[in-house]
């Protein structure tokens, strides 16, 4: 008898400090992750915790970050953009290629203009005829990747004058000290988890991502919502376009090629969920700067760009599975 | 401590036959709530025990602890004399414990055996399935079901009540000690009821113990030997089914007498807010003519599938009509979308709630602003003080029990999640509200609160349509009856005065109304 209760407080206590450390750490656990290497990373490198060296690596992130931000609404709206890869080198070589043509302000005009028409093609697809976002915005991802090639005729592209034109403030400006590109990343990320966060329309776009019948049985218009996603996930698009174009003065047909991986990586570690109707933008932020701290750290520990693909996949299972295992928490421990 | 439990518990003493399964003082306790405080309940073998209680007073909490979902903080599980510590529902099932669940857990995309057999499918030769002896052992079982249904079905065909019967079937392939149902004649018709009575007392003279959860009082006095009553997580008592009364039963469950209270009805009704011509949907319903009037509460009964629902969503602008006209207030409007409905003072609380009512993971002040979402915003932005103003007033003025607004609506009881949906549409201040079933799931006392709700709005001005497959209800809440036959009106009846005889053959399609009510004058 005796022991049948220990055995039982044992169980029970057991159990108590494995669900302890399960919160934990699919709560903390990717900024312990994050902080161990920047730990181990400092380490080895004396440069990695410099001031110049973490302005870089935010620079960087920026572009990312700026895409993270538009995505994470579509994700948050229960669907997913995975056309962002194409869509940037799109507005890039658009923007790059109009800039001598017909000056900056045309061009950034145009761009943004027809960018966001994509933005509104995934949005018609997916909104309002209702079709599988995963499907349309990988045949997008291609699609647009096409209409790079055509456009471009396969040829690369570059601005002339890149010393002469006030287009370089996007990529390569600084005001008060601060790059334009961390600004711009800011300010995005600031109106956007504003707007998520304090507006009837960002609780709109939480409904329909958390039980889209419900939010239509709620006489709110579903198809417009995710139409409107997809529209502000390309405009961030284009926001990083500009950023880039800037900063290279130059761009390749295929710059924008794996972006998408990286920015929903980013999304991932910051720890939104992919089914939609729950995740931030500050989580999104977290998660785009972990990536690039350790890209940046891998970087001055000597290892070649390439590693970090593979270590991005290794964090991308990590965070799916620490989303996962919060899950299955959750489930085990709802009450009715 | 087992001492104290039967200082507790005077059953214990006075019964002859010893129980085949005890909790004793169980004590379960989420963050912040205790679910179950010191419970104790017993099972005989071949008994039928009704377990009863509110929503939320823990009966599913209890059975859960019982099937090792949920493992408690305190107390003890005796099953046949042997002391028991669930770990997991697997071992429980392996004691003999099996639950019947209200949310179905079938594989849709399977057929009838193989749900059945799930997890424990017979094999030949090692490793392959053996479907002969599986198609052979699943009709078997059906047919001591009467199920009208081959084994070969795929599951996602039949009916939500044939989906039940698989569910059951499942239970029976195991030899169950205890066998749990919880509220499993919710989505039942009046037909299949008997079967699911035969099967449960065939479980009884096996000797098997059953626990009975529902909330329809004919059901239990019907069934079972002995009655439990849980209120707000303690056990409040026992009774033997053939010395009491419902009155007592509900008395013990919500410490007060309930009666039907026609005189309470709204008698005030001033102009139509509502008109259906000939509304028809192609294959779905058809020539549907009928109006609500303000201050008028009509109820629309018949039979799942009968049409009602698509009736509903029709006004609600979630289908299309092809032939026929929606007036609201005297004016014919299209109504293209939801958001046009809510705009033109329209209101459905729908018959699931936590599909089509609720975000589950939102907390209960966002879910219920969000059909007017303008109203406690400006200039897009929310104004959240306003928010928890108008979901302070809908809490107290319904009672809703939540330790607190940021509590996500999943983790409510269905009574509570019930009246946020109400509470929703309600701050809409709709000029029309549409109920389908309204009290579905809910408990005796939720739903005698939720007529009065019903009543008193109506009485208030609002024109209500109450869809429900009860009867007590459309007969309890509606000045006038609307009954429905595949997709068509067959009858309309002044709800004071229809006998309930004529009510079911007009929902079985024996009995259409000759004389010519509005239904018939408006088609012809």
């Amino acid at each position: 008898m005796a022991s049948i209760e220990q055995g039982k407080q044992a169980i029970l206590l057991n159990k108590k400090y494995k669900e302890g450390l399960l919160n934990f750490l699919s709560a903390q656990g990717i900024l312990v992750f994050f902080l161990i290497c920047m730990f181990a990373f400092s380490l080895f490198s004396e440069q990695f915790l410099s001031q110049s060296n973490i302005m870089t690596v935010v620079r960087q992130a920026s572009i990312i970050g700026i895409i993270a931000v538009g995505v994470t609404i579509v994700i948050i709206g229960g669907n997913l953009d995975l056309s962002v890869g194409s869509m940037l080198s799109f507005s890039t070589v658009l923007v790059v290629d109009l800039h001598d043509k017909i000056g900056p302000a045309g061009a950034i005009v145009l761009m943004f203009v027809l960018t966001l028409m994509i933005g509104a093609v995934n949005g018609l697809l997916i909104g309002f005829m209702r079709l599988n976002s995963l499907i349309v915005t990988l045949a997008m991802l291609s699609a647009v990747q096409g209409l790079v090639l055509i456009y471009s005729g396969g040829k690369n592209v570059d601005i002339a004058n890149q010393s002469d034109t006030w287009f370089a403030i996007f990529g390569r400006g600084y005001v008060l000290g601060i790059a334009v590109p961390v600004i711009l990343f800011a300010v995005l990320a600031i109106i956007v988890q504003v707007g998520m966060s304090y507006t009837s329309y960002g609780r709109r776009i939480f409904a329909v991502g958390g039980n889209p019948a419900a939010a239509v049985y709620s006489g709110i218009r579903r198809n417009w919502c995710v139409f409107s996603t997809y529209l502000i996930s390309a405009f961030c698009v284009a926001c990083a376009a500009l950023v880039l174009g800037s900063r290279v003065m130059g761009s390749q047909n295929n710059v924008g090629q794996g972006y998408e991986l990286l920015v929903l990586a980013g999304i991932i570690l910051g720890g939104t969920s992919l089914l939609g109707g729950a995740g931030s933008v500050w989580k999104t932020i977290i998660g785009v700067l972990i990536l690039g701290f350790i890209q940046n750290g891998l970087l001055l520990l000597g290892y070649p760009y390439y590693t970090q693909w593979l270590v991005t996949w290794v964090i991308i299972i990590l965070a799916v599975w620490l989303d996962l295992a919060n899950k299955r928490k959750r489930l085990f421990t709802t009450h009715s | 401590m087992s001492t104290t439990a039967i200082s507790r518990n005077p059953r214990h003493s006075a019964d002859s036959p010893s129980p085949v399964l005890s909790l004793i003082n169980i004590t379960k306790k989420f963050p912040g709530v205790i679910a179950l405080n010191k419970v104790s309940f017993d099972v005989r073998a071949g008994e039928v025990h009704a377990l009863l209680g509110e929503n939320g007073a823990g009966k599913s909490t209890l059975m859960k602890v019982l099937a090792g979902k949920h493992q408690p903080n305190g107390g003890q599980i005796f099953l046949a004399g042997e002391k028991k510590f669930f770990e997991n529902p697997k071992q429980a099932k392996k004691s003999g414990i099996v639950l019947i669940h209200q949310e179905q857990s079938l594989v849709p995309e399977m057929s009838v055996a193989e749900n059945i057999f799930l997890g424990s499918l017979p094999l030949k030769w090692g490793n392959r399935v053996d479907w002969k002896k599986l198609h052979a052992d699943s009709t078997e079982i059906l047919k001591r079901l009467k199920c009208t249904f081959s084994s070969r079905d795929m599951v996602s065909n039949l009916s939500i009540a044939k989906k039940q019967m698989v569910e059951i079937a499942r239970a029976l392939v195991f030899t169950p000690r205890i066998v749990v149902f919880d509220e499993p004649t919710a989505s039942l018709t009046d037909h299949e009821k008997p079967v699911l009575y035969d099967i449960i007392r065939n479980l009884q003279k096996q000797g098997v113990g059953i626990v009975y959860i529902s909330h329809r009082m004919d059901e239990i006095f019907h069934l079972s030997q002995r009655i439990s009553v849980l209120r707000d997580g303690e056990y409040n008592g026992t009774l033997n089914t053939a010395d009491t009364s419902e009155d007592e039963v509900t008395k013990l469950m919500i410490g007060r007498t309930l009666k039907l209270d026609h005189a309470s009805k709204p008698r005030e009704f001033k102009e139509n807010m509502l008109e259906l011509r000939s509304l028809t949907v192609k294959g779905v319903f058809e020539d549907i003519s009928f109006n609500v009037r303000k201050g008028e509460i009509v109820g629309m009964y018949g039979l799942v599938g009968a049409g009602r629902s698509e009736v509903a969503e029709t006004i609600f602008g979630l289908r299309q009509p092809s032939a026929g006209e929606i007036l609201l207030d005297g004016k014919v409007e299209s109504i293209r979308s939801t958001h046009d409905a809510v705009a033109r003072g329209i209101a459905l609380v729908p018959e699931d709630r936590k599909d089509k009512g609720l975000i589950l993971g939102m907390n209960c002040r966002d879910n219920m602003t969000l059909s007017a979402l303008g109203s406690v915003s400006s200039m897009g932005f929310m104004k959240t003080s306003e928010e928890k103003v108008v979901y302070d007033k809908y809490q107290r003025a319904m009672k809703i029990k939540t330790p607190s607004w940021r509590q996500k609506v999943g983790n409510l009881s269905g009574g509570n999640q019930q009246k946020i949906v109400i509470g929703k549409w309600l701050h809409t201040h709709p000029k029309l509200l549409i109920l389908d079933e309204p009290t579905r799931g809910i408990d005796v006392g939720s739903k005698a609160e939720i007529h009065g709700l019903i009543k008193e709005l109506a009485r208030s001005g609002y024109a209500v349509l109450v869809i429900s497959s009860e009867m007590p209800e459309v007969l309890g809440v509606s000045n006038r009856i609307i009954a429905m036959y595949e997709g068509r009106v067959t009858a309309e009846f002044d709800g004071d005065a229809v006998s309930e005889d004529k009510l079911v053959q007009a929902i079985t399609g024996q009995y259409v109304t000759e004389t010519s009510g509005p239904a018939h004058s408006a088609s012809a």
